[in-house]
């Protein structure tokens, strides 16, 4: 077979795996179809690897012994690693893990332009050198933002908001620096002025150091609520740095690729945004993240009512109707079994139990039913908000278990930080119990209603022992 | 711009627009699967690292493509392994009837 026909059947495998990720893409739209969608993914992804493995080994030269010892053996660590985490992570820890698999695509993208650029060796001409300089820049702030993210979420660094000394200062200083090099590298390219070899790599290291540190100080100030809006956008990036890498390669399984993930990642981001009433960009100049500076201007003036195991026992298995509400509590109490666990032995009751999930419950968007059923909650019993939200003035009994700013009565009303967010309507319930650690702020930084409200008893205890108790306690009675 | 790169523009664009219509749809519930699926693909940089390995002729090159293939192998392998995980805990699984068996003749999460 000759070049010509080789090199033609690899484009066409690159077509068909780019193919592949759409359809995938559109599978994924329905939880019967996901699964399927995923692996039509991942086979369109191995079709595009071992086309381009056989070209480069059939092209021209063919494939050097040192080049395919990169290839296998870097192959190898990364894929076994990859793996190895997959598969051993618990689902709690998995939105982290995602951050962490996101900030190696974006350090990919940004070593691959790199390694063009050192090759071209200010020989390439400006179309390419923008191409290049961006995706060194996106994918450098990728690598260092989805790190501090992950970290973030880990609890390696404080998820609250750290400020950078000088904070705003700083950032738009970096972005001043990576900028004015992005601009000397394009008319230097444009050959309005010469620069030599050894400048021009300078100031690509110099943009990609400013997108790094960028990276990190655009991260740290925002709060750990608000990771799941940042992870998204920096997924949305990059995708947007593969694709400036494919330009650079003149490959258009990266294009398509990148441009598809850089769209996706936009949308999630809006979506998860909008859910929360906010901006993109007020999420990325932080704020409300963290409560600080955010006043308890509607204070709960009543007190609280303390309830224990036992009464909030009976209440539960003498209703007709319970919906549980979990939270970021839940989560973080990994009490996804134990729930389900109570769930199921209401139901032996007779009590229809259904699962409110508000749409940023948890840490990120489908976080929450991704762990209840990982506990084999069956899913038709996770509602979404639009949908549960009626039912609440039907049900006997609401149980609250570490959620908070999602269910406070204030976002109806304006003035309050979390003014305009949808919530759940909890407080429509004939009786709320909320099991909580203790009367702790949410991430808004404000005082809850719904806790000071005459129908609401608190259950203080860890979600899991919280329910542990109340599982006993329904037993034995 | 070359006829080259303004062809590439072109598909740029058009997998830009069809990234919006395939993800608009999607229920909020599977975000988290959706994100960490559209991670997965993103992992195509992987090729990337394969054509500048394949071209490295210097130990600056070879570390940069090593690291790369590492990374981008990391993503793409890991990424689905994951998404996958996610996605086994959606199927529909007959919990409902076996929670109903202990004896109560309601009908469960109907």
């Amino acid at each position: 077979m000759s070049q010509q026909w080789i090199s033609t059947i690899v484009y066409l495998a690159w077509l068909a795996g780019a193919a592949c990720f759409v359809l995938g893409l559109h599978r994924m739209n329905s939880p019967a179809t996901a699964r399927d969608g995923n692996r039509l993914s991942a086979a369109g992804m191995a079709i595009a690897v071992v086309s381009t493995l056989a070209f480069l080994i059939t092209r021209e030269g063919g494939l050097g012994g040192i080049a395919l010892a990169i290839i296998v053996i870097g192959f190898a660590i990364g894929g076994g690693a990859g793996l190895y985490t997959a598969r051993s992570v618990k689902m709690t820890a998995m939105p982290q893990l995602v951050s962490l698999f996101n900030a190696v695509g974006g350090g990919a993208a940004a070593l691959v332009a790199i390694d063009d650029f050192i090759r071209l060796n200010s020989g390439a001409p400006v179309d390419i050198t923008i191409f290049v300089v961006l995706g060194a820049l996106i994918g450098s702030v990728t690598f260092s933002g989805s790190l501090i993210a992950g970290g973030k979420l880990q609890g390696l660094i404080a998820g609250k908001p750290i400020y950078v000394p000088g904070g705003q200062a700083v950032t738009a200083g970096l972005a001043i620096i990576a900028l004015a090099g992005i601009a000397a590298l394009i008319l230097a390219a444009a050959g309005v002025f010469s620069l030599g070899s050894t400048t021009v790599i300078a100031i690509l290291g110099l943009v990609v150091a400013a997108g790094l540190v960028f990276g990190i100080t655009m991260v740290l100030p925002i709060g750990g609520a608000d990771m799941p809006v940042v992870i998204s956008l920096l997924n949305s990036f990059t995708g947007t740095a593969a694709a400036m890498a494919g330009f650079v390669l003149g490959n258009p399984v990266l294009i398509i690729s990148g441009a598809l993930v850089g769209a996706s990642g936009g949308i999630l981001t809006k979506l998860m945004a909008d859910a929360m009433n906010r901006s993109v960009v007020n999420i990325m100049v932080g704020g409300f993240g963290g409560g600080e500076g955010v006043t308890g201007a509607v204070s709960g003036g009543g007190s609280v009512r303390e309830i224990g195991a036992d009464d909030v026992a009976i209440q539960l298995a003498y209703a007709s109707s319970v919906i549980i509400v979990p939270g970021y509590g839940l989560a973080v109490a990994q009490a996804q079994h134990a729930v389900r666990e109570l769930a199921e032995l209401l139901e032996s009751k007779g009590v229809d139990v259904k699962y409110a999930i508000h749409p940023v419950a948890g840490r990120m968007p489908g976080h929450m039913n991704v762990l209840l059923a990982e506990a084999n909650v069956p899913y038709p019993q996770l509602k979404e908000m639009d949908e549960i939200n009626p039912e609440f003035d039907r049900c006997d009994v609401a149980l609250v278990i570490g959620a908070n700013d999602v269910t406070n009565p204030a976002a109806r009303r304006p003035g309050s930080p979390v003014s305009g967010m949808p919530i759940l309507d909890v407080d429509h319930a004939k009786s709320i119990v909320v099991i909580k650690r203790s009367m702790g702020r949410g991430y808004a930084g404000i005082d809850n209603e719904l806790y000071s409200n005459p129908k609401t008893g608190m259950l203080f205890a860890d979600a899991k022992e919280g329910l542990a108790a109340l599982t006993a306690a329904v037993k034995a009675l | 711009m070359s006829d080259e790169l303004l062809t590439s523009l072109a598909i740029f664009t058009l997998a830009i627009l069809v990234g919006f219509e395939v993800i608009s749809k999607v229920p909020a519930t599977l975000h988290t699967p959706l994100m960490s699926g559209a991670n997965s693909i993103h992992g195509i940089v992987l090729v990337g690292a394969m054509i500048i390995a394949a071209e490295a002729d210097n130990p600056v090159s070879y570390l940069l493509a090593f690291v790369a293939m590492v990374f981008g192998a990391m993503n793409v392998v890991g990424g689905y392994v994951v998404t996958d995980r996610m996605l086994q805990m959606f199927r529909k699984k007959p919990t409902a009837a076996k929670a109903g068996t202990e004896g109560a003749t309601s009908a469960p999460g109907a």
